[in-house]
């Protein structure tokens, strides 16, 4: 029975150890092909698989071309400014839907929970529109525009604020607070584990907009990371250490923070996808 | 509601009514300007012929509808979408799955396993693609030296379509499994002691206990990934070239709205293609939410 039962841990750690291999190799050959020359990563007899020299050319080659530390703002830029909005918006809807009953709060809810349920491509022609309208295009404001409200975060603190408990409202208001105090100093505090859930999942999907950057800011220099390496990819079409490199630098910093704060991350894309 | 009135419940109903407003105002007002007028007038739109840029906006009724049902393209986008959909989604929940059954314990490396398998969610698509391009390479690639044919993954116009399905899975195996692992730490203990104790085999417990268990988890995966899967664009736009010979085997429904409407300017089309979208992904949600009485156990 120990035996059996030790052989299928085995067998188990075994599958996993192939898929993790699986999972990794696509970002260990980004990092090897970037330190090679063409020569190199294009090389079939012999087919190398280390850089024989670890070679920074590719770095410099697209450093040169791209400016990464303005692709770095712009996209942090884009990040903050939509994980702000969205804590402090939803935050406050959250608290009213879940805690408050005042007239029009369902036909209210219903609006959040139509846009949630509608695919989000069928807003991109009009909000750009706006933003063009408003001579925004090529600005940090046109990057933030559909993220200055988050129907899928009211829900989400929604559901943080229904679960806490009703008589900490209670003393709150026997200690003569109003509604608005009892919101800011005693229910939001609350919900801390809520607005980092929904800051991380904002800034992952921000990090990874495309479609959005491309449509509203193609000027070079006001392109987020995602959006200027799909405009790279068509001037180097074979040089794949430059392409691996760019790649690369647009990768590393979110990976090293998800790295750190891993915990925080899983849990965060997990309450907020599983709170739906 | 309460039949005695008093001056304070009132006063406190007047008070929730204007901070309730006060609180959600800004939401519904973005709501409003950002999604919901929006969706009018992309419908609106969808029935006017546009040249340049809101400039010169005719109405054409029903044309481009009309139009769209006679474009051979949308209707081999829309197949390529669900042919996409079709392998990335079961595929990523039942790799998923699996996954989270066998972390689902305490054991050695849970933490690092977990970490690698949701490693791709932290990845800019556009790398991911580009990345995935180079293994795909036919003359150079890492998949095609290890396997040791030259194999045309993705510019062979009948397999494109798969092989970005597989990035699709890559990409979002390790996302469906976390969710999972939420939903099997729902899952009483006792009930798999019970099963071991009757001699039901780990098979068995993985199909009468774990699957019934979390079949509402299951069913939210499902659904939000074939609305996510319709919607794929990352992928088939940083993959696909302009020129790559499988582009019309392989384009998607959401790739042809942008195609359209930013790049040929013809937003009057693009906002009839990407309405279609919108009754494709209702139809298909509909269709799960009256299937899911067979199978999803709510307790």
């Amino acid at each position: 029975m120990e035996i059996k039962r030790n052989a299928a841990k085995v067998v188990i750690h075994v599958i996993l150890i192939l898929f993790s291999i699986t999972m990794l190799v696509p970002f260990v050959w980004m990092i090897l092909t970037a330190f090679k020359s063409v020569t190199e990563a294009t090389s079939v007899d012999p087919f190398i698989i280390l850089p024989k020299v670890w070679r920074k050319e590719a770095f410099i080659s697209v450093s040169n071309n791209m400016n990464f530390l303005l692709l770095y703002k712009n996209t942090l830029l884009l990040i903050a400014g939509r994980v702000l909005a969205a804590i402090i918006t939803a935050t406050m809807a959250g608290y009213a839907f879940g805690r408050l009953n005042f007239k029009g709060k369902n036909f209210a809810f219903s609006l959040v929970l139509f846009q949630m349920m509608i695919p989000g491509q069928i807003f991109i022609i009009p909000q750009y529109l706006m933003v063009s309208k408003l001579g925004m295009l090529n600005t940090t404001f046109a990057l933030v525009f559909p993220g200055f409200v988050t129907a899928f975060g009211t829900f989400l603190l929604r559901q943080f604020y229904m679960g806490l408990p009703k008589d900490l409202e209670d003393a709150a208001r026997l200690d003569g607070c109003n509604i608005g105090q009892t919101f800011l100093f005693v229910m939001a505090p609350l919900t801390k584990s809520g607005m980092v859930a929904l800051g991380i999942f904002t800034a992952v999907f921000a990090y990874k907009d495309l479609m959005w950057p491309m449509i509203v800011n193609p000027d070079n220099n006001k392109a987020t990371l995602a959006s200027a390496l799909a405009k790279m990819q068509g001037q180097y079409v074979s040089k794949f250490p430059e392409l691996m490199a760019a790649s690369l630098i647009a990768c590393v910093p979110m990976i090293v923070i998800y790295l750190f704060f891993q915990k925080q991350f899983i849990e965060g894309i997990a309450t907020s996808g599983g709170k739906l | 509601m309460k039949k005695e009135l008093n001056a304070k419940t009132t006063s406190r109903e007047k008070s929730e009514f204007i901070w309730g407003w006060l609180l959600i105002l800004p939401t519904i007002i973005g709501l409003l300007i950002l999604n919901i007028i929006p969706i009018f007038q992309t419908i609106y739109q969808s029935f006017f012929k546009t040249c340049d840029f809101g400039k010169g906006n005719i109405f054409v009724g029903f044309d481009n509808y009309s139009k769209m049902f006679q474009d051979q393209a949308v209707w081999q986008a829309l197949w390529n979408t669900i042919r996409y959909a079709i392998v990335e989604v079961p595929i990523s929940i039942i790799l998923a799955l699996i996954l989270a059954v066998f972390l689902n314990r305490k054991m050695r490396g849970k933490t690092i396993y977990r970490t690698i398998f949701f490693l791709p969610m932290v990845a800019a698509p556009a790398a991911i693609a580009m990345v995935w391009r180079w293994l795909y390479n036919s003359e150079f690639g890492l998949i095609n030296h290890i396997i040791g044919h030259k194999i045309n993954w993705i510019s062979n116009p009948d397999s494109a379509i798969y092989s970005i399905a597989v990035i699709g899975i890559w990409s979002i195996v390790g996302y469906n499994m976390v969710l999972f692992l939420a939903g099997l730490q729902e899952v009483p203990r006792d009930y798999y002691e019970a099963a071991s104790i009757d001699g039901a085999s780990g098979m068995h417990q993985f199909f009468n206990i774990t699957v019934p268990l979390i079949s509402p988890t299951i069913f939210f995966v499902a659904v939000t990934r074939v609305i996510g899967a319709f919607q794929v664009f990352d992928l088939i736009y940083m993959v696909m070239d302009k020129t790559n010979p499988a582009l019309q085997k392989t384009q998607s429904l959401v790739y042809l709205f942008y195609r359209y409407s930013f790049t040929e300017a013809n937003k009057g089309y693009g906002s009839a293609i990407i309405v279609l979208l919108l009754f494709v992904i209702l139809f298909i949600t509909i269709i799960q939410l009256i299937a899911q009485k067979k199978w999803v156990h709510y307790n």
